[in-house]
């Protein structure tokens, strides 16, 4: 029989297209799966087992009538918590939004239910998608299924974790800085950040609109394909969403799993390498690269001189607009609030709620953002900082010129203990050193596992960027790396995880016992 | 209330220069609001028009309304102004209750249209240039309610509640370059400057334009500069200044008030202040320094607006005639004099002139109508003029009835009575009320010979050729008739039958 639990969304729609198994059934064996082991791992925040098995009901139905509403109608998802949902929290991660519901849907969302995919719940990620490790989170970290001492990565350190555990087949994460392709990397599977404009941010809670971009989590790049098709395409309600249809993604995918690359100039970016990568990692890279030569694709270096300042560009423009975004939690109208005693004004009240509702990191870069922003810096803050973007934008036309696709490690190291690099915040922000550029620059990414560092024994992620527009491309190299690296692997590199087998009781013992999930119920809320 | 000593208005002129910044709010008309579709309409029980985005709810994102930056270019080419080729949105961050999102979505140094004038007539038929700075367009904020204490104003309320129908409803802020060198007319500059550019407003028909609702609020900027100095002083910023009378007396207040603390050798402190319209005066709000920080910065979930100069021309090409030219026109056309033209403009009776006269009556006859009858019984009920119930087209009927000689004035004046109470049309109110002239030879023959028979001293003089005399004939004739005589006849039938 197969096991269900860790096929791909592929299998899965296979399965559900031949009648052997139902959505319902598939829901309720996930569901189970983090019941047992999300007491461990913390992926999720909120659980609805209730509306995912309804969903779930209700796609059985279209199947068995012959009208399937998309071709991933039945498969279970998850969101992460910084997607609004309607009737379920959305916490953004932070106390300042607990107990809020919202009243409508994120179009993404809106897009995932009318696909038909059942949505299991919402995903830890860092406070406002603020960090690197997911221990931003203010209702405690996610710990990565590889090594659960280990951080997931983050922002989307819930979204990484939750399909890594084989708790989701599918995910939904948001990458501002790499925070799809970094916890992708460290989790060993897959990410994908689409070209800015390609998927709606409309009730995406923005970090730096100029940055945020949602986008598929998998374990196999045909499987993103197939989640970016569904979420991808213009939308209305988001005037920076672009006109262009989405394209031929999972054919893409399909075409390139034939392993022939013939003809692909691969461009590999000299600044992303060497000095902080990780030698294993480094390794992990180059035997891809090697992959990617054998199957037809001529090998490029291309250099991006002006990458070495996108992250204090990125430190720059992503505070500056999340300072403002931030603004608008003030207690007045949803959300926490506290009240001072004696006779609190509004600002008063304000200003108590938002002391109390933010954790440090947010607190950071508030205070960053609004000093960058303010009259006598901005210019030498803000402005230089959208020239520098201009540079790099810049940097990628010249790299394009030369190369179909770029390559790079997608962070520079494995997954680090979790812990270590919480009190220092630079060290934390450079894990993102390889990932920041496409996103001041628009242009897609996929990270994608390249293997196990041979110094940790832990998953390493290749990154490959396009052109905007051109995200087919990620999707064809992306897939072909993926044929060869199974191949060598005798199979997917998730296989080679620790189980997270259920111990007695039907939960993974870790620590002291739990006694219930760390993540809220529909039930619970109600 | 107010302890501000003033100097005298005259006074304040001998030591000082006015200068003066005015800053006019427009609420657009359009159906829905500037970026959600939420209706924008004025009223409605609190909080009913209100969606994710104009809430600032968390993920909601803004789209902008094509409608009003069409509303704001035509403001912006009325006005004179270039438009910009590309310009954009610009988040203004600072916190306020009444604002959702704890920024205002405006613009700052790229607004959709600048650098224009408006050319404002004061009374007395002088033209004064106003140089437009800048228009540019942004969203309202919400409106706070203070629940409790004595004044309904924020300090010693026991709560405040806030509605955000408003939110979100477009506005476009008008703003002048420093209105300087108007002296003693200064504050007439600014009353007129506001009252035309509310007129032009009304002719685009872009926004309701209603001072009293809020749809056109003023601020106005005023400083003083000693005489003869040229140089710009510290400013107040008198806030929402909601009638074009206190547009006139808050400049006027400010004058005198500004003059009476730097003739004392004090300093003005920049900062906003609160006009009263009922004991007509301003009180201090907060200080505002240049150096407040918005942090203003590019709106990133918006793209720019980039009108293309076909779009700009096509928008040329609807404007209205502008009501200054239309009103020179209009005055050259029906040849009246400037009092004429004034007293027309001022009684608001202006279009009401010129469909009458489209209708097919004199200018004279219109304006005589619409000035001396309409006007005075408006007046007398506290009506405006337009809500009489009495339309051009009956104007141009009873005028039409006047000229074919079956109607004479004091008749037409009964018809307007009818017209008011609604009696029906000008020739159903003729009939029913009896009125016509008779000119029938017969009648008045009768009539006539009743008025020699009682007046013989008066018919043996028009006999001895003083055929001036018939007039006391015709008004004893005209009695006799209950003024329905045709007057021209009747004189004629007395000179056949007594010369």
């Amino acid at each position: 029989m197969t096991d269900y639990l860790r096929a791909s969304a592929a299998d899965l729609v296979a399965a559900l297209e031949a009648g052997e198994t139902t959505s319902v059934a598939l829901t309720e064996l996930f569901l189970d799966r983090i019941e047992a082991v999300d007491s461990a791992v913390h992926a999720f925040l909120h659980v609805d087992r209730e509306g995912a098995l309804a969903q779930a009901a209700a796609s059985d139905a279209r199947r068995a009538a012959g009208a399937p509403a998309s071709v991933l109608d039945g498969v279970p998802i998850a969101v992460k918590d910084v997607l609004a949902t309607e009737g379920l929290p959305t916490t953004c991660g932070s106390k300042i939004l607990e107990g809020w519901i919202p009243p409508y849907d994120a179009t993404v969302v809106t897009r995932l239910k009318e696909a038909g995919l059942p949505i299991l719940g919402k995903t830890n990620m860092d406070e406002f998608a603020m960090g690197s490790s997911t221990e931003h989170s203010a209702y405690g970290p996610t710990r990565n299924p590889w090594d659960l001492d280990r951080i997931p990565g983050g922002s989307g350190g819930g979204s990484a974790a939750a399909v890594a555990a084989f708790e989701a087949p599918l995910a939904i994460g948001t990458d501002t800085g790499g925070s799809i392709r970094q916890p992708g990397a460290v989790t060993g599977t897959v990410g994908v950040k689409p070209t800015y404009g390609g998927v709606s941010r409309y009730g995406l809670v923005a970090m730096a609109n100029s940055l945020d971009q949602a986008g598929p989590v998998s374990r196999t790049v045909l499987d993103s394909a197939l989640l970016h098709e569904v979420i991808g395409g213009h939308d209305p309600r988001d005037s920076t969403s672009i006109k262009e249809p989405v394209g031929a993604l999972a054919e893409a995918a399909r075409q390139g799993a034939s392993g022939d690359l013939s003809g692909l100039r691969v461009g590999v970016i000299k600044e992303l390498g060497g000095e902080g990568y990780q030698a294993g990692v480094e390794a992990s890279f180059r035997e891809s690269l090697d992959l990617l030569v054998s199957a037809g694709a001529e090998l490029v270096e291309v250099s991006c001189p002006s990458f070495v300042h996108a992250l204090a560009a990125y430190y720059l423009i992503m505070p500056s607009e999340a300072s403002s975004n931030l603004a608008k939690f003030d207690a007045m109208r949803y959300g926490l609030r506290v009240v001072p005693d004696g006779d609190p004004s509004a600002e008063d009240v304000m200003r108590a709620s938002r002391d109390a509702g933010f954790g440090d990191e947010v607190k950071r870069r508030i205070i960053l953002g609004t000093y960058a922003l303010s009259s006598g810096y901005y210019d030498a803050y803000y402005g230089q900082a959208q020239k520098v973007r201009t540079l790099i934008s810049r940097d990628f036309e010249a790299a394009f010129e030369k190369a179909d696709v770029l390559v790079s490690p997608t962070a520079p190291t494995t997954a680090f203990k979790l812990g270590e690099k919480l009190d220092d915040p630079l060290a934390m922000y450079l894990n993102d050193l390889a990932t920041i550029p496409a996103n001041l620059a628009g242009v897609p990414g996929i990270s994608l596992p390249s293997g196990l560092a041979s110094e940790d024994g832990l998953p390493a992620g290749f990154q490959v960027l396009a052109p905007a527009l051109a995200d087919d491309r990620l999707y064809r190299v992306g897939a072909a790396l993926e044929t060869l690296l199974e191949k060598k692997w005798g199979g997917p590199l998730l296989a080679q995880a620790p189980s997270l087998d259920t111990g007695p009781g039907g939960r993974v013992g870790r620590s002291a016992p739990v006694s219930r999930p760390p993540y809220s119920t529909t039930g619970e809320m109600a | 209330m107010s302890t501000d000593t003033l100097l005298s208005f005259e006074e304040s002129l001998e030591k000082f220069d006015p200068a003066m910044g005015l800053e006019v709010h427009v609420e657009l008309n359009t159906n829905t609001k500037m970026f959600c579709g939420c209706p924008a309409v004025f009223g409605g029980e609190p909080n009913s028009q209100v969606c994710p985005t104009c809430l600032g709810l968390p993920g909601a994102m803004p789209v902008v309304n094509a409608k009003a930056v069409e509303s704001a270019m035509r403001i912006g080419l009325a006005l004179n102004c270039e438009i910009a080729e590309w310009c954009r949105f610009a988040r203004k961050n600072y916190f306020y209750p009444d604002m959702p999102k704890n920024f205002q979505t405006s613009q700052y140094d790229e607004p959709i249209a600048f650098e224009g004038y408006l050319d404002v007539e004061l009374e007395g038929g002088e033209i004064v240039r106003v140089e437009i700075e800048r228009a540019h367009m942004e969203e309202d904020t919400g409106k706070s309610l203070h629940v409790g204490g004595a004044t309904g104003r924020i300090h010693g309320a026991d709560h405040s509640l806030v509605d955000y129908n408003r939110a979100g409803i477009p506005l476009i802020e008008i703003v002048t370059k420093p209105i300087m060198g108007s002296r003693e007319k200064a504050p007439e500059v600014a009353k007129a400057y506001v009252a035309q550019l509310r007129e032009l407003i009304v002719a685009l028909g872009v926004s309701d334009a209603r001072m009293d609702q809020g749809s056109i609020r003023a601020d106005v900027n005023l400083s003083l500069a000693p005489v003869g100095t040229g140089s710009l002083g510290t400013r107040t910023e008198t806030k929402n200044v909601n009638s074009l009378r206190s547009v006139e007396r808050a400049v006027r207040y400010e004058m005198q008030r500004h003059a009476a603390i730097l003739d004392g050798g004090g300093s003005i402190l920049q900062e906003t202040r609160h006009w009263h319209e009922d004991t007509g005066v301003t009180t201090s709000g907060r200080p505002k320094s240049d150096a407040d920080d918005y942090r203003y910065f590019p709106e990133p979930d918006l793209v720019p607006v980039a009108p293309s100069r076909e779009w700009v021309e096509e928008l040329k090409g609807t404007l209205p005639e502008l009501p200054r030219e239309k009103r020179g026109r209009l005055q050259k056309e029906w040849g009246f004099s400037d009092l004429e033209m004034r007293d027309t403009v001022g009684a608001g009776a202006l279009g009401l002139v010129e469909e009458t006269i489209a209708a097919g009556a004199s200018p004279q006859s219109a304006r005589k109508w619409w000035l001396s009858e309409l006007a005075r019984r408006a007046n007398d009920s506290g009506q405006e003029i337009a809500d009489l119930g009495v339309t051009p087209a009956d104007v141009a009927a009873v005028q039409a009835l006047v000229d074919a000689g079956s109607l004479n004035d004091k008749l037409a004046r009964q018809v307007f009575d009818g017209l008011i109470a609604g009696e029906g049309t000008p020739a159903e109110i003729v009939a029913a009320r009896g009125l016509a002239i008779v000119s029938d030879d017969g009648a008045l023959g009768a009539a006539v010979d009743k008025a020699i028979e009682a007046n013989p001293d008066v018919a043996d003089k028009i006999r001895d050729g003083k055929v001036a005399a018939a007039g006391a004939l015709i008004g004893a004739v005209m009695k006799e008739m209950r003024g329905q005589a045709d007057a021209g006849r009747v004189r004629e039938l007395i000179i056949e039958k007594l010369t």
